[in-house]
């Protein structure tokens, strides 16, 4: 698998590491009720097919990235700085 | 026909003509009491231990594939019972259990070998961690025997006790911790389940689940609708979509766990081994190959296969704890997908649905739980109460926070176990 990264261009995935779905970045306020924390830290769609992660290119630049794969092909179709996504 | 010693002999000497299939193929009723979805290891179990201790025989297993064919039949098949936190402690005893008499209950041979697993560590921090698991096992009533560097040499002599990396100090030693065959366990519990009178209907993909005024009816699949009044979701890797057919966002997500056979060889590995820096841990199968293994890729995948860093991780660790490995030539490698739990633990519950019941978040360590599970599941099922031995496995606990069971202490997250 490689992941394009927009600062260093394709890498392969050993140097990166994936957090998970991007649903962490959309954390909800520390006001929140435990209900949007719980579906926040656990309750996932899981998607079989395209998906949105979070992936730290941590032997590179060290950025966050979103990317856009599917979990059934293993197909990289894009990948965003998760700063530019979060704008 | 009862399978025996004598039907062997008498089946070989009149031409092995006498055979017959080990279960029916059958078509679905109309209707059922219960309905299970998933005939892996876990679901074949449910309905064996429903028909044997419950007396419910009208119930169907709704199998998308063929018996056996997901992860049931894709793994690394380690049997043990070394867990450590309460909920997890008596709930794999009383798998492994099970376990000790399931040949005769089945009337099946599942090679259920007890060869012994030994956990290796390798400084004194681990030393002290596995001197407590094993204090934990005995207090649960199970075994552990704490070897130091000579015991461990005595029993493992292949292994590379000269590098200074990582060097063996020892290993905790589980007696009754071994290994099975893994088909031969869905194919004994399907057979088991049969001859009670459990339809098994394979090629039967549930798309559905139908619900009326919050109580479950019956599902819809790729053969017609079937009615049911309860109906379970025990389908491992495919959680998260089945229980979407209910409304039900689960706390799951899937990743890819790898697994490896080298070329049959004479006799070298007697046990069960795990390195304990770095992922992987290694038996070797009756027929002769050894099975080995890692850890996750560390991505969410429906793929049922993995990447190549992994399977250098693993062959690396491989090679730094045992050269000996690198002789031999390696056949197959292959993947299961894992019903990840953020906690690392399962769920045995009911949902928010009257009747429809959810079993899940096995991880990579469910084949050691299929008679436990399918014995609780069936106990929940049949009772509407948990299992004893599974009353902590809830699926609030996330919600709630209380009772979760995260054995290695990394945390109740997502991509952490
Ligand atoms: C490589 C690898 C190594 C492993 N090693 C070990 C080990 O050493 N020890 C251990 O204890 N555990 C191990 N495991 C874990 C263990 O195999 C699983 O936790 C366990 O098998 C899962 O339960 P199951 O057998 O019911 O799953 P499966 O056999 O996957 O059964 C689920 C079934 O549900 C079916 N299904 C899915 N969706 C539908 C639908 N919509 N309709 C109808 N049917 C459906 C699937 O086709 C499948 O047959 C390993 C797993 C892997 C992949
Ligand atoms: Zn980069």
């Amino acid at each position: 698998m490689l992941i394009p990264c927009p600062q260093c261009g394709p890498r392969d995935i050993r140097e990166f590491t994936c957090k998970g779905h991007e649903t962490y970045m959309h954390r909800p306020s520390p006001a929140a009720p435990p209900e949007a924390w719980d579906d926040h830290l656990h309750n996932r769609d899981n998607p079989a097919g395209p998906t949105r992660e979070m992936w730290h290119h941590v032997a590179g630049c060290g950025a966050w990235l979103v990317v856009e794969r599917n979990t059934v092909t293993h197909a990289v179709t894009g990948a965003m700085l998760a700063r530019e996504v979060a704008r | 026909m009862r399978y025996s010693g004598w039907q062997v002999l008498a089946q070989g000497i009149t031409g092995n003509r006498g055979w017959r299939p080990a279960w029916r193929d059958t078509a679905p009723k109309p209707a059922y009491d219960i309905v299970i979805i998933g005939g892996g290891g876990h679901g074949l179990a449910t309905a064996h231990y429903l028909a044997k201790r419950h007396g419910l025989t009208n119930v169907a297993v709704l199998e998308k594939g063929y018996l056996g064919g997901g992860n049931v039949g894709r793994n690394t098949t380690i049997v043990r019972a070394n867990y450590g936190l309460p909920g997890n402690s008596e709930f794999y005893s009383h798998s492994l259990k099970l376990w000790e008499g399931l040949e005769q209950d089945l009337n099946y041979n599942v090679m259920h070998s007890q060869r012994g697993v030994i956990n290796l560590f390798h400084s004194d921090g681990q030393r002290d961690a596995a001197a407590r698991r094993g204090n934990m096992m005995i207090a649960q009533g199970d075994d552990a025997i704490l070897l130091d560097r000579d015991g461990c040499r005595e029993i493992l002599p292949y292994l590379d006790y000269d590098q200074t990396r990582f060097p063996i100090y020892g290993g905790l030693y589980h007696p009754r911790g071994g290994t099975a065959r893994h088909d031969a366990v869905a194919w004994g519990f399907a057979r088991a389940a049969d001859r009670r009178g459990v339809d098994l209907i394979q090629n039967c993909e549930v798309t559905g689940i139908d619900i009326e005024n919050g109580r479950v009816t019956g599902v819809q699949t790729t053969r017609g609708s079937i009615r049911a009044r309860k109906v379970g979701i025990v389908v491992a890797g495919r959680s998260s979509q089945v229980a979407a057919m209910a409304g039900m966002r689960l706390p799951i997500e899937s990743h890819i766990l790898q697994a490896f056979v080298t070329e049959g060889l004479k006799p070298v590995i007697d046990h069960v081994v795990t390195y304990g820096m770095g992922h992987f841990y290694i038996s070797q199968s009756d027929k002769g190959g050894l099975v080995f293994g890692g850890d996750l890729d560390f991505y969410a995948s429906y793929a049922a296969r993995g990447n190549l860093p992994m399977a250098e991780h693993v062959v690396e660790a491989a090679m730094t704890l045992m050269p000996v490995i690198g002789q031999a030539r390696m056949l197959r490698s292959w993947g299961g997908i894992m019903d990840m739990s953020p906690d690392g633990s399962p769920i045995i519950d009911k949902t928010h649905v009257e009747g429809l019941y959810l079993n899940c978040g096995w991880c990579y360590g469910g084949f050691k739980a299929v008679p436990g599970s399918g014995d609780c599941f069936a106990h929940l099922i049949a009772t509407g109460q948990p299992h004893p031995a599974a009353t902590r496995y809830r699926l609030d606990r996330f919600a709630t926070g209380h009772g979760l069971m995260d054995e290695e202490g990394t945390g109740s997250q997502h991509n952490l176990h």
